[in-house]
């Protein structure tokens, strides 16, 4: 009886098989890749309404980030500045500038009490509604000695470089959860919250693992993972999952 | 065509007077009766698989237009679930869990027996289980389609049901490995894995039998792709025998494994009626229970019309009814044991989760739960009942409502009466009926393509338990076989 397949399908189980492994791998990673923040999120650059460059403000002319975002050590967020808070310069400072346009007409309406509208600045930086994160709570926790923040570049990377501003942390789970393991090398002295650039020095690296191990003391997080499981509720961010899902 | 010898023979071997031996010392039955030789036992179990397309019966027509009915319902349901969400059903506080679960264990208990049959009875060397376990292994792995499906679709957000594996994700998270519903995963995806190896191992041979055998040249390539250049020669059954031997290793201990983690799922938590010792050995007997209950409710409409009667013999039935009988038993035990723990313990919750169960609102689930379960199977003491297929289907059917029923006692009688009185509830089904029937639509359909394009019976392997594989075979018995062989009517035709 003549064959019925021809003599290369004896490859196909081994073909299959491999194929299977490959093709499974890929795919997983695939979704790890191209479905992660890291790759959707990471480098989010919009177009803002006014030319805003942080590199001149924050980079040349060396302004503290808080003197715009002025609530990011006392509230949830950094805050967005009114007009207001442009205004306070730009009212001497360039103040014919075509790039500012739609900063002086927010302004004027205001003035006119024709209506009370910002500019419609848009969002880089969102977390979803189901996870809390609170700016205060990072950017200085401890007291006295052990009073430590993490930097504003640690998250939102060298402002004082970026022409516009765009996202550079993923602001995945695992992103958040890979230093609340480990913030030490995150951590910072208060005084230095705004510095770009900074680095720290060996005491400075000696003291941060001391301050980290005495607000997050080791394997805290899944200690804090089965009191959540136990029903008791803490609201330190490394108590296990309600410390964020509220 | 229905008029083989074979096939008129009556069921009960000291009327019919022709009893071959399978060993004439022991004097035990032949396994395979009547005029066969090996020939002829190929051409009865292909008949059903080699009829053309067009020439399918009517009855097996309408019985897989049925079925498919019912999987397509299912697939509406799905379809509407995950629309919906899980409030189409009757689960709320405090009975979180109810028919999804129920339908769960229910299918994943029925698979055991084809596992019980086609590894520990093959390691035992039974060789009852020849005839018996191509169909019993294809009801486990259909059993377990359906049990995964429930499962999987019991989680609420479906499309979420990929947390439930290891994969590497942007959360950090993993599955939580201390979880029995973590291990429920590992367990059924290796039980449906090593089984569906099983199962394709033992068919390889018999597909290269029909692709030999082909006319056609879909036929010719369909059961040639499966049967994967199996030739028949010394060299393949050895390694064949080998890896068949290894695949029963795998699969025997799952047969204790799969259920044992099942059971986990209730008993790992601190629930009255769920947190009992006693429920891993209890869950793997009610599996194997009412697993061989339903390879009973398949095989004999399908030895009747299929014309196996030859190959699947009353011996068959009883054996299987022995095993009904004594898992049953144990069931029967554990059933007592749990009550006697609860008096014994003397915790109040306990005692009060059971007597709620015997006397609360679900009275009437727990004692139809007793009586099919407990008091049925017990008529199989009595040798006229175990022999007959009429009996042994309608309590076979008993057995499987009971045991459906176990199920819904243990989840939901335990769930309704929670610590706090003010949450008590009772729940009703609301569309849940329709996921049950969905199932077995499913479970229906494909066990019904599987009669049809597979071979229903091991045929190789129950060649090899005939008198005809004794090498010494021609010094006796020289009954109808040994001058009928060569003429012997193979049934072909069966009784359609």
């Amino acid at each position: 009886m003549a064959q019925i397949f021809p003599k290369w399908t004896n490859q196909t189980p081994l073909l299959g098989l491999v194929g299977t492994l490959v093709g499974g791998g890929l795919a997983t990673f695939a979704l790890y890749w191209w479905g992660s923040p890291w790759h959707t999120d990471v480098g989010y650059k919009p177009k803002q309404p006014v030319p805003y460059s942080h590199k001149l403000h924050a980079g040349d002319m060396n302004m503290d980030c808080r003197y715009c975002h002025a609530y990011v050590e006392r509230g949830p967020h950094g805050g967005v500045p009114s007009t207001q808070v442009c205004m306070n310069c730009h009212s001497q400072v360039k103040s014919d500038s075509p790039k500012l346009e739609l900063v002086r007409k927010s302004w004027s309406e205001f003035k006119e009490g024709k209506a009370d509208k910002s500019v419609p600045w848009v969002r880089i930086h969102k977390v979803p509604d189901f996870a809390f994160f609170n700016h205060s709570a990072h950017v200085g926790v401890g007291v006295g000695e052990n009073r430590a923040a993490v930097g504003c570049e640690t998250c939102h990377g060298r402002i004082d470089t970026m022409e516009e501003v765009k996202q550079v942390a993923p602001l995945s789970m695992a992103w958040c959860i890979d230093c609340h393991s480990d913030p030490a090398p995150n951590l910072r002295p208060v005084e230095r919250l705004t510095a770009m650039g900074w680095k720290p020095d060996l005491n400075w690296t000696e003291k941060a693992r001391h301050i980290a191990t005495t607000l997050n003391p080791p394997g805290s997080l899944s200690q804090a993972a089965r009191r959540t499981a136990e029903g008791k509720l803490e609201t330190h961010a490394t108590a296990g999952c309600s410390g964020c899902h509220r | 065509m229905a008029t083989a010898t074979a096939v008129v023979l009556p069921d009960d071997p000291k009327i019919r007077g022709d009893v071959t031996l399978e060993d004439p010392v022991g004097g035990r039955e032949a396994l395979v009766r009547g005029p066969h030789d090996f020939h002829s036992v190929t051409e009865l179990v292909c008949a059903v698989n080699e009829k053309p397309i067009l020439e399918t019966p009517n009855p097996f027509k309408f019985g897989i237009a049925l079925a498919a009915a019912g999987a397509a319902m299912f697939g509406g349901y799905i379809g509407y679930l995950f629309w919906e969400g899980p409030g189409i059903w009757g689960n709320n506080n405090p009975v979180g869990w109810a028919w999804d679960i129920v339908n769960f264990v229910f299918w994943v208990g029925i698979g055991h027996a084809g596992t019980l049959i086609s590894a520990i009875l093959y390691l035992f060397r039974q060789k009852w289980r020849t005839s018996i376990n191509r169909y019993a292994e294809a009801m486990t792995i259909f059993a377990v389609i359906c049990a995964g499906s429930c499962v999987a679709l019991h989680t609420g957000r479906i499309w979420m049901d990929y947390y439930l594996f290891p994969i590497p994700n942007q959360m950090g998270l993993w599955p939580n490995f201390r979880s029995p519903l973590e291990w429920d995963v590992w367990a059924v995806n290796t039980y449906f894995l090593v089984s569906t190896l099983f199962w394709f191992t033992g068919l390889v041979p018999d597909f290269a039998t029909l692709r030999d055998r082909a006319t056609v040249k879909w036929r010719r390539m369909f059961y040639g792709a499966l049967a994967m250049g199996w030739r028949g020669s010394m060299r393949h059954w050895v390694t064949y025998e080998k890896a068949y031997q290894i695949l029963a290793a795998f699969s025997a201990p799952l047969v204790l494994s799969v259920h044992t983690i099942v059971s986990f799922d209730f008993a790992v938590s601190q629930l009255p009626g769920w947190h009992t010792t006693i429920f891993p050995p209890y869950f793997v007997a009610g599996a194997i229970f009412s697993g061989f209950a339903m390879v009973n409710t398949l095989m004999l409409p399908a030895r009747e019309w299929l014309g196996l009667k030859d190959l699947v013999t009353v011996r068959h039935i009883e054996n299987i009814n022995k095993i009904i009988l004594l898992t049953g038993t144990m069931v029967g035990y554990a059933y007592a044991m749990e009550f006697f723990v609860a008096a014994y313990s003397g915790n109040d919750y306990e005692g009060f989760t059971f007597i709620n169960r015997m006397f609360g609102p679900y009275w009437w689930a727990y004692w139809t739960m007793v009586s099919c379960n407990v008091i049925t199977p017990q008529l199989f003491w009595f040798r006229k009942i175990r022999s007959s297929p009429a009996w042994t289907f309608v309590l076979s059917i008993f057995v499987n409502i009971g045991m459906w029923f176990e199920r819904f006692v243990i989840t939901v009688t335990s769930l309704h009466r929670d610590a706090l009185v003010s949450s008590w509830d009772y729940f009703v089904p609301v569309t849940e009926v329709f996921f049950l029937l969905g199932t077995f639509g499913l479970f229906f359909t494909l066990f019904l393509l599987f009669v049809r394009f597979f071979p229903v019976i091991a045929m190789s392997e129950v060649k090899s338990v005939m008198p005809q594989a004794n090498p010494h075979w021609e010094g006796y018995g020289h009954g109808a076989h040994a001058h009928g062989g060569g003429n012997a009517q193979p049934a072909t035709a069966g009784g359609h």
